[in-house]
């Protein structure tokens, strides 16, 4: 696997937090208004506690990533939830050679 | 295109970010400032602080966007440039004192923390540059904020220049007296090594050697933290476990540094030079390389058992980290400072910690004595005794070793000292009490020493 570093333009978005209503129609909706495109998803429940991660396109999107993750853990925090959107650099070069 | 991640690699990474400390260090620009001479002082000065506003002048903000897009930490942005004893070879005392001044013009300019490279290298023999150099190093650092300096005393291929030694002896109580009232902090502004790397990153030790090219990026990554939670969770792990853990984690670490790395090198379009694979511990509870050690079954760090566990760290380390970067440099091994490591701290106030024993540490990991405060009666020639017996360790072993020591004027051992921020706070230690005066006074070079034999 070619490391991309900056050529790739995907984010991966990562949701923790007790669970409650509507977490996924806030992450999808803010998404779709910034024309990010959600690639993959998933998200488990163990014991109350909401794990979301989400492979997100940023080709077509009208923000760019430092902007998105700044404000969805500004909104995430005010829901007490810890949302985090990285490059998906981070995760590649840690886990692959 | 293939989704690739497994849901345990990414709760894995956030995990080692957010809970276990794990960071970038520094991202440090190293700068070259041999185009910068002039008989005009003035006009040095000016060329120095113009010469890194324009080289480093983005690099906070770009240091700052790739830590928002990977969303890890990047605590320090610092640059280093070429040793002002060379770059300012025909500057007299006075002159230097203003060339630190312009430094740290410069280095609060581009809003970085520390500069590096108030330097010299004289392992052999001073020119004019380095005596004036070393002469100014008490003022230069007790009248700046930002600037740091070391001094290169030995190396294993020409020995060690015990005049230099007794010099800095001199120099680091000096540092310390002019800065009493901040319990010497100038002093831990200066390191006096034996070994000296010329692409270090971290401070206060870091300049740009002559051998490098005009700018380069070099980073340093943190992480005893991730280490020290992967040794708690295998208590039963036997020796081959165990540093097998260590390098698959400390592999995961320097990845980070990699990463960094290219994305710093490519946004600033600067060489990238390398990545220094070190254990840099933090004051931050959780975030120490004492912890790691108790953690493979010591009751405390200092304690019997404590070389061989961090022989076997600090070669774990670097075993997983060389696999993890295209280059490897600076320091890379595992850091020891006792102010900046919250265990190290409670080691020495347990009394389980000695200089003794650092000392013996030392001999097996990256880099020396480091950030240990020391009885404020301590004469000059008791500190060049201590860099002397520091200095002969990297000077046989052929490994870089260090000195910062940080006479704490006024107090005795046992007394505290705060430095603050990631210098930290520690425990005056206690010294041996009877005088080394006469021997490190004889003067002259200690010979490079054989290297065939090697028992």
């Amino acid at each position: 696997m070619a490391l991309s570093l900056g050529e790739s333009n995907r984010a991966i978005i990562t949701i923790l937090g007790r669970d409650q209503t509507g977490i996924i129609a806030w992450v999808s909706g803010r998404l779709a208004e910034y024309n990010v495109n959600i690639l993959d998803i998933s998200q488990t429940i163990v014991n109350e506690f909401f794990t979301m991660i989400m492979v997100a396109d940023l080709n077509p999107a009208n923000i760019g990533l430092v902007d998105l993750a700044r404000i969805l853990e500004k909104e995430g925090n005010d829901k007490g939830l810890q949302v985090k959107a990285q490059h998906e650099d981070i995760f590649t070069f840690m886990h692959r050679i | 295109m293939t989704i690739t991640f497994a849901r345990e690699e990414i709760q894995q990474t956030i995990k080692m970010i957010h809970e276990e400390n794990l960071d970038i260090r520094t991202i440090t620009m190293g700068i070259s400032l041999l185009d910068c001479g002039s008989e005009d002082i003035s006009r040095m000065e000016e060329k120095i602080y113009d010469k890194i506003a324009k080289n480093a002048g983005q690099l906070v903000a770009v240091g700052e966007q790739i830590s928002a897009r990977y969303g890890i930490p990047i605590i320090n942005k610092r640059v280093s440039v070429t040793p002002i004893a060379i770059a300012a070879a025909h500057l007299n005392t006075e002159q230097m004192v203003r060339i630190a001044k312009a430094l740290n013009r410069a280095a609060r300019e581009v809003g970085i923390n520390f500069i590096g490279g108030f330097s010299a290298l004289v392992q052999k023999g001073f020119t004019g540059g380095d005596l004036a150099l070393i002469e100014a190093i008490p003022q230069a650092l007790s009248e700046t904020e930002f600037v740091c300096s070391s001094v290169n005393i030995g190396t294993t291929k020409t020995g060690i220049n015990m005049d230099a030694v007794l010099k800095m002896g001199k120099a680091i109580l000096k540092c310390a007296q002019l800065t009493a009232d901040q319990d010497g902090i100038a002093a831990a502004k200066l390191v006096v090594f034996c070994n000296a790397p010329e692409d270090n990153p971290f401070m206060a030790g870091a300049f740009h050697g002559v051998g490098e090219p005009e700018c380069a990026i070099n980073v340093g990554v943190s992480g005893p933290g991730v280490v020290a939670k992967v040794v708690k969770e295998f208590p039963e792990a036997d020796f081959s476990e165990l540093s097998n853990l260590i390098k698959q984690t400390a592999f995961k670490i320097t990845r980070m540094g990699e990463l960094i790395g290219r994305a710093a090198s490519k946004a600033l379009n600067v060489p990238f030079g390398i990545v220094d694979l070190s254990l840099a511990p933090t004051p931050a509870i959780g975030d120490s390389v004492a912890e790691i050690l108790e953690n493979m079954g010591l009751e405390r760090c200092g304690t019997h058992g404590t070389t061989a566990a961090l022989a076997l760290l600090n070669d774990a380390v670097k075993k997983g980290g060389a696999m993890a970067s295209s280059h490897v440099g600076g320091l890379s091994g595992a850091f020891i400072p006792v102010s900046e490591d919250a265990g190290m701290v409670r080691a020495v106030e347990d009394g389980a910690l000695t200089l003794d024993k650092l000392e013996a540490m030392t001999c097996v990991c990256s880099v020396g004595l480091d950030m240990i405060a020391l009885p404020g009666d301590v004469s000059a020639e008791t500190i060049s005794a201590i860099i002397a017996d520091e200095a002969s360790i990297g000077m046989i072993n052929k490994k870089t070793t260090a000195v910062r020591v940080i006479p704490a004027i006024g107090k005795k051992a046992g007394d505290r000292v705060e430095f603050g921020g990631l210098l930290g706070g520690a425990p005056v230690i206690a010294i041996h009490p009877f005088s080394s005066s006469k021997f490190v006074n004889r003067g002259g070079r200690i010979p490079a020493p054989i290297i065939s034999l090697s028992n």
